[in-house]
């Protein structure tokens, strides 16, 4: 079955289901048709009011605001994990922006490239604070909750195997299911990707009595993507993620930008005037992105950061230059 | 000494021949084994309804606008209630509201005459909410034509799950009926042509044919073209729901005697007339409980559409649990779309109980 959908897309895509012209296409529809997930905590979801919110959809804004110089000109798609892939091939979207996980496979043999990362996830545990522990390494012979059929079930037995601790397994069927079942006192700790542990966390009646211990032990690297083919977009989605990790680098930000541009910084004047052209941009591209946006750390801090519910610590997706592995080519 | 000829008067049976005492051992202590099941029912009764109770209103939340308003320990009901124009309309924007309204209530009025009785015209109006009706919904909802469009990517809530059932029952009926025809056809390639046709669609589970529409029909088609993603939902709904529909009323045709087949035949009735006049007459209204039975699990059913990422009732309802201001209210929605299922659902079963015996004349056994 597996084989019959790859070569159904193989097919798909000699057939030339991409639009050519992405950007064309978007200039002339007004809006960027951007594929998020159908409600994922601080990724993307929608509030109260219906407007979407989150790390993913900003990048969606973020194109848009660089393309079309308006940040809500987006038509958001809600994809299932299933649709996410045929959506991008057959031009249903323009870009995808779908908490997804690039691997080989998904980047060979799709018809997909990945702009980059927006988020560096990966596999982590929480633990009830009175336990005391500090460390992944402590926690020899622990009851740990944990989702059945996925690929974290994997992943701990290999961390623990070649750790030489044991463990004892308490799976459940849903991620819902799981939470309940570390509050109940079933298992000691809970394991699953982090930035899930911390939506986790807020369902516990007492959320600052569990902690979500410093290891990861799988990579997960999250990114925008969009079709092969079209490299002019291809460089304009990549682009608008860099210029936003460039920006907390520099220090410029929606609330200063205005007083940036008269910055003698080099980079700053690179980072927020001119370049445009050499994308098929207007010159304000990154002005647009940085100021109706913001850059990177303001993205990630109102989304899924300390000025969201989540409270997730910056740890990898700290800038390169302050402990982490966010990392950016320059602007010039 | 005289004689009484007064009648003595009636004593009251015996209490336990009677009122609450005698109904309650007739029905729940009958016997040894009867009694010891209504006690286990009784307890188990005590053990659940309490604490349920207790937490949907006794130590509920009813009032606040934010998570942080629901501080008592039971149900956190502000969600329901900040969300619930949401969960109506999905992303509908607020100021246009009034259209899908308006087209709700158009239905509701355009429907209410064909109930009455002595209501001239009956069968005009029929056609006209089957013909006419459907453009006016849809310039209602989608817009065009000069209204201000809204595209159906923020149809959501209540309306979607209703704007799919109405038009798949709606759809699917005639289709429904000509298969039925077709299938007890006695022209041999239309009788094929239809079993073939029921035979697929009903051998298919939803979920299929809801993940061919989405996933693999985009594929096909050629460059540039794009279907609306509810469009091909919604005839993926129609196509299925049609091959069921047409199982139902071939029940219903098949219990007509063979006599009125022939009596129709000997009046000189062509085909169709026969069929217009005697037979699906007769056949539809024997054929109600299985058809309704069918829309009801159509209208449960469309909450399929979640595995496409629409943003029917229940998935919207799951959506809204995902922002991260609103976590861990799963329950609270969950009862929620429960309710408003079970309240269509009811209806609907009630309806259909009132029409059957406003159509029976006499032929039950």
């Amino acid at each position: 079955m597996k084989k019959l959908a790859a070569s159904l897309i193989a097919i798909a895509c000699i057939g030339g289901v991409a639009s050519a012209d992405t950007l064309e296409a978007v200039k002339k529809n007004g809006h960027v048709k951007c594929g998020v997930t159908t409600g994922l905590p601080g990724f993307s979801a929608a509030d109260e009011k219906g407007v979407w919110r989150g790390i993913d959809v900003d990048i969606c804004r973020g194109v848009a605001a660089a393309v079309l110089g308006d940040a809500n000109k987006v038509k958001y798609t809600p994809l299932t994990a299933k649709e996410r892939f045929t959506a991008l091939q057959s031009g249903e979207i323009d870009m995808l922006s779908r908490n997804t996980t690039w691997t080989l496979t998904r980047d060979a043999s799709l018809g997909l490239n990945f702009t980059g990362v927006n988020y560096y996830d990966g596999q982590g545990f929480m633990v009830n604070k009175n336990l005391g522990v500090k460390s992944a390494l402590e926690l020899d012979g622990a009851a740990i909750c944990i989702q059945a059929g996925t690929t974290t079930e994997l992943n701990l037995a290999d961390y623990f195997k070649s750790h030489n601790m044991k463990y004892r397994a308490v799976t459940y069927d849903s991620s819902d299911q799981t939470i309940k079942g570390f509050e109940a006192g079933r298992c000691d700790v809970l394991t699953s990707d982090q930035s899930q542990l911390y939506a986790l966390r807020i369902r516990l009646a007492k959320p600052e009595d569990a902690v979500v211990l410093p290891e990861i032990i799988s990579k997960e690297p999250l990114g925008p993507v969009v079709r092969q083919g079209d490299d002019k977009w291809f460089n304009i989605v990549k682009w608008t993620l860099f210029a936003m990790i460039n920006a907390e680098e520099l220090g410029v930000s929606s609330s200063n930008i205005k007083e940036m541009k008269k910055s003698k910084n080099p980079a700053i004047q690179r980072l927020i005037t001119g370049q445009g052209e050499k994308l098929g941009l207007s010159d304000d591209w990154s002005y647009n992105i940085i100021s109706q946006v913001g850059n990177y750390g303001e993205i990630f801090d109102r989304n899924v950061g300390a000025g969201s519910p989540l409270k997730i610590e910056r740890g990898l997706n700290q800038l390169w230059n302050k402990g982490g592995i966010m990392y950016a080519p320059p602007i010039r | 000494m005289a004689t009484s000829e007064q009648m003595i008067p009636d004593r009251a049976p015996p209490i336990t021949q009677i009122g609450p005492i005698a109904w309650l051992r007739e029905n729940l202590f009958s016997g040894p084994l009867n009694t010891l099941l209504t006690i286990a029912a009784f307890y188990f009764l005590y053990l659940v309804i309490p604490p349920v109770f207790e937490w949907m209103f006794l130590d509920a939340n009813w009032q606040g606008t934010t998570r942080n308003d629901c501080t008592r320990d039971g149900a956190c009901w502000v969600f329901i209630i900040q969300r619930f124009e949401q969960f109506m309309y999905g992303f509908y924007p607020e100021d246009l509201r009034w259209r899908p309204n308006l087209a709700g209530i158009l239905l509701v009025l355009l429907i209410i005459p064909l109930f009455l009785k002595r209501v001239p015209y009956k069968g005009w109006l029929a056609l006209f909410i089957l013909l006419v009706y459907p453009v006016i919904a849809y310039f209602l909802l989608h817009g065009g034509a000069g209204i201000e469009e809204v595209d159906t990517s923020k149809w959501g809530g209540l309306m979607l799950t209703l704007v799919l059932s109405i038009f798949g029952i709606v759809a699917a009926l005639p289709i429904g009926i000509l298969l039925a025809l077709g299938r007890r056809s006695s022209m041999p390639i239309i009788r094929a042509v239809s079993t073939v046709y029921i035979e697929l669609w009903r051998g298919a589970p939803l979920i299929t044919i809801l993940f061919m529409s989405s996933v693999m029909l985009p594929l096909f088609l050629p460059e540039g073209m794009d279907i609306d993603k509810l469009a091909r939902a919604m005839v993926g709904i129609a196509l299925f729901q049609s091959a069921y529909v047409a199982e139902a009323v071939r029940g219903g045709l098949q219990a007509i005697p063979k006599g009125q087949y022939e009596a129709a035949s000997a009046m000189g009735l062509t085909y169709w007339q026969s069929m217009r006049l005697v037979i699906l007459p007769q056949a539809l209204k024997l054929s109600i409980p299985g058809m309704v039975n069918t829309f009801i699990e159509l209208f449960k059913d469309t909450s399929l559409v979640l595995i496409i990422g629409l943003f029917d009732l229940l998935s919207i309802i799951q959506q809204a649990n995902a922002d991260p201001n609103w976590l861990g209210f799963d329950t609270e929605g969950y009862i929620f779309a429960a309710l408003v299922y079970w309240i269509f659902c009811f209806g609907m079963s009630r309806y259909s109980l009132a029409l059957e015996r406003k159509l029976d004349t006499g032929h039950r056994n």
